[in-house]
């Protein structure tokens, strides 16, 4: 595929410059040319008012694309615990695979030590079968480890989708795959569809997306991947038509679980890992955990969290009791983290955390559109903020343009006030 | 010790300044400035300490992008990198993650010789962290992502790789690739000789024929993945503006507001 502008038509009005996110035409004479710079990302093809610049689809298949079928989930354990995201993962799996109508299956695939006792847990999840591939040398997370031991598996089973979850495991493991089995991944998705009429109605929905140019398109075998890019400020759905498997990593917190329930003819699929140990060329020497507990910020109901407007790391600890009044977790942007006033495990937004709490309390936060990414999925946004023109208010189901240190302590002061009234 | 070193770079826009025009829905790119990308900057930083530790060690940095991209090069290069290279060619363009590590791992062939790749761990226009893992897989190497914290001694390398609840200390033998985090170090800024020196220097252009790859390996048409549609967020739109007399009065106003629609 190849972005091209039709000479004859273009004008020379350098809409389409303007449009490029990515800096990518240039006026060559009279005519906009573009360069090497473009991503196809069709930004310039809406931005024409001519029709002059068209995307051009070139037919070719590298693989039998048939012979893939099913969608799998990279079951990350760490310690012999599922992780959160690979059972809200399998959810997302067990809903497309639903959708798709056609036999498409939900495997777990399980690698570690000893760890055939979470394939219930798989089950009770969502998944219709496991793999289960177990051996001491898998005991620790390794790259060179698991990267054979899943790419083997899946050269042997031929998954249609596979889906990881975007941790600091997910992301090293995945592109290692991709590369391996020259396919593509989609990094930290926010949204997946296997169904064109499913994507048009998302887009509708919530997007600036022109839906007219879906209409009429086959539901034919589409994985469309949708993930922020260009620090937030563009979405984009990415396909991978021609090789397989179609891989996806997911960002936590950003998909569903569902209510487990015992899994019923769980089919479990053990399969022997061909592993030596000189094809493991890292050693891990020891883990340490910093953080007690991992900062639970995509389970939390209520966030309040802060940002450059608390001009201190103190601030913090205003936010802090105002969180524990409410029942609620403190988190933070990333400007106060490059501060240094927070740890980063508090961070929300493109490269931190995304959270969708029911109250997103945002003090002293302007809204930059890497934070919006990671919260604005919340159900109702609270932001407090002396400039009434930054851009958080632009996000907020309810604004106070104001001094956090002089409301926040109000809004604790009330609290009880407010719900003893009610009583 | 004398080490040579391969720093991946990307120049890219400062993302953190564009801002989406409300009304137009369309992104706001005026005036935004291209800058070395972040945790490149670290990566570049990493091999330049080793270098100041072992004078012999060679540090060539290396990126992919258009002409422009040899002024960020010319920026390595004023804060001590000795050697530059450009991967420039329209037959690069569009290229994914798999098509980008593909010219990159070519050209880290060429060049030959290694012992450390250092990169970013991922650029903040695409956010993937892909290319990193990919050319090592590619050139078949082993790597450590998210290091924070880096040593070494002989043959062995000892970093620390950052995990959510805390890191793990990994050993790995020369050559591998690593890819660097803000918490790794703090990028040094250029001096006025660096700056001279630099400009004396030449950045190496190679293009696709230069490192051997043609279009079933780089390129828009052998990217794997390919972008189906992309569009701005719709914004939520402006909410309701709670006001008063006082804070303690807007803070009641709030509360009860939350209460009345059974939100608290």
């Amino acid at each position: 595929m190849a972005v091209v502008v039709i000479k004859e038509k273009c004008k020379g009005c350098k809409m389409c410059i303007k449009a490029c996110p990515f800096d990518a035409i240039q006026m060559e004479g009279k005519v906009a040319v573009i360069t090497e710079k473009c991503t196809a990302c069709n930004q310039c093809i809406e931005a024409c008012p001519f029709d002059a610049i068209e995307k051009t689809e070139s037919a070719k298949s590298m693989c039998d694309l048939s012979a893939y079928k099913d969608i799998w989930v990279f079951a990350e354990q760490r310690d012999g615990e599922l992780m959160n995201v690979s059972k809200e993962l399998i959810g997302e799996a067990h809903k497309l695979a639903g959708q798709l109508d056609n036999g498409t299956r939900v495997y777990a695939l399980l690698i570690g030590d000893d760890v055939a006792g979470l394939s219930e847990t798989c089950g009770a999840y969502g998944a219709d079968g496991v793999y289960l591939i177990e051996d001491p040398k898998l005991r620790h997370y390794t790259t060179d480890a698991y990267t054979k031991v899943a790419a083997d598996a899946m050269r042997l089973y031929r998954p249609e989708i596979v889906l990881y979850g975007a941790t600091h495991i997910g992301r090293d493991l995945a592109p290692r795959i991709a590369a391996r089995l020259d396919t593509g991944l989609t990094a930290d998705c926010t949204r997946l569809d296997v169904k064109v009429s499913t994507y048009k109605d998302y887009a509708e929905k919530y997007t600036t997306l022109d839906t007219a140019s879906l209409a009429g398109m086959l539901e034919a075998h589409k994985f469309l991947q949708t993930r922020p890019a260009f620090g937030g400020n563009l979405m984009a759905t990415i396909i991978c038509p021609n090789t397989r498997p179609q891989m996806a990593t997911v960002r936590p917190g950003v998909m569903q679980k569902i209510d487990p329930k015992p899994a019923e003819n769980l089919e479990v699929i053990r399969v022997t890992p061909t592993l030596e140990v000189r094809d493991i060329r890292t050693k891990v020497i020891e883990v340490v955990k910093t953080v007690k507990e991992m900062v639970s910020l995509t389970d939390a109901e209520i966030i309040v969290s802060g940002g450059r407007g608390l001009a201190n790391p103190e601030g913090f600890k205003l936010l802090q009791a105002f969180a524990e009044k409410c029942g609620g977790t403190i988190a933070a942007s990333r400007a106060a983290v490059d501060a240094g006033w927070i740890d980063h495990a508090f961070q929300v937004g493109q490269t931190g955390t995304t959270v969708k709490p029911r109250l997103y309390f945002a003090c002293g936060i302007s809204g930059a559109i890497q934070h919006l990414a990671g919260m604005q999925s919340s159900d109702i946004i609270i932001a407090i903020n002396k400039d009434g023109e930054a851009p958080i208010f632009e996000s907020a189901d309810y604004s106070i343009v104001g001094d956090l240190y002089s409301i926040v302590p109000e809004l604790i002061e009330e609290w009880e006030n407010i719900q003893a009234h009610f009583e | 010790m004398a080490l040579n070193v391969i720093v991946c770079v990307k120049q890219v826009p400062d993302t953190n300044e564009i801002k989406i025009d409300p009304v137009k829905n369309t992104l706001i790119r005026e005036g935004v400035a291209s800058i070395l990308n972040h945790d490149d900057a670290n990566a570049l930083e990493e091999a330049l300490k080793l270098k100041d530790i072992y004078p012999e060690t060679k540090v060539t940095v290396l990126s992919m992008g258009p002409p422009q991209a040899k002024e960020m090069l010319i920026e390595c290069l004023a804060k001590g990198a000795d050697d530059a290279i450009l991967l420039s060619d329209r037959a690069l363009g569009g290229s994914d993650t798999w098509a980008t590590s593909n010219a990159l791992s070519s050209a880290i062939k060429k060049i030959g010789n290694y012992d450390i790749i250092f990169a970013g761990r991922q650029a903040i226009d695409g956010d993937t962290a892909q290319v990193g893992p990919q050319i090592a897989e590619k050139l078949d190497i082993p790597q450590v992502t998210y290091v924070r914290n880096f040593k070494i001694s002989g043959e062995t390398i000892t970093v620390h790789r950052a995990l959510e609840d805390g890191y793990e200390t990994i050993e790995v033998k020369k050559p591998c690739l690593l890819t660097t985090i803000k918490e790794l170090n703090k990028p040094r800024y250029m001096n006025i000789r660096g700056i001279f020196d630099a400009t004396q220097k030449e950045i190496k252009v190679w293009s696709a024929k230069d490192i051997g790859v043609t279009d079933t390996e780089v390129g828009l048409d052998a990217s794997p993945t390919n972008v189906f549609r992309s569009f701005t967020p719709a914004l939520k739109g402006k909410g309701k503006l709670i006001d008063g007399e006082t804070s303690n009065e807007i803070a009641r106003i709030l509360l009860l507001e939350l209460k009345h629609k059974q939100l608290i």
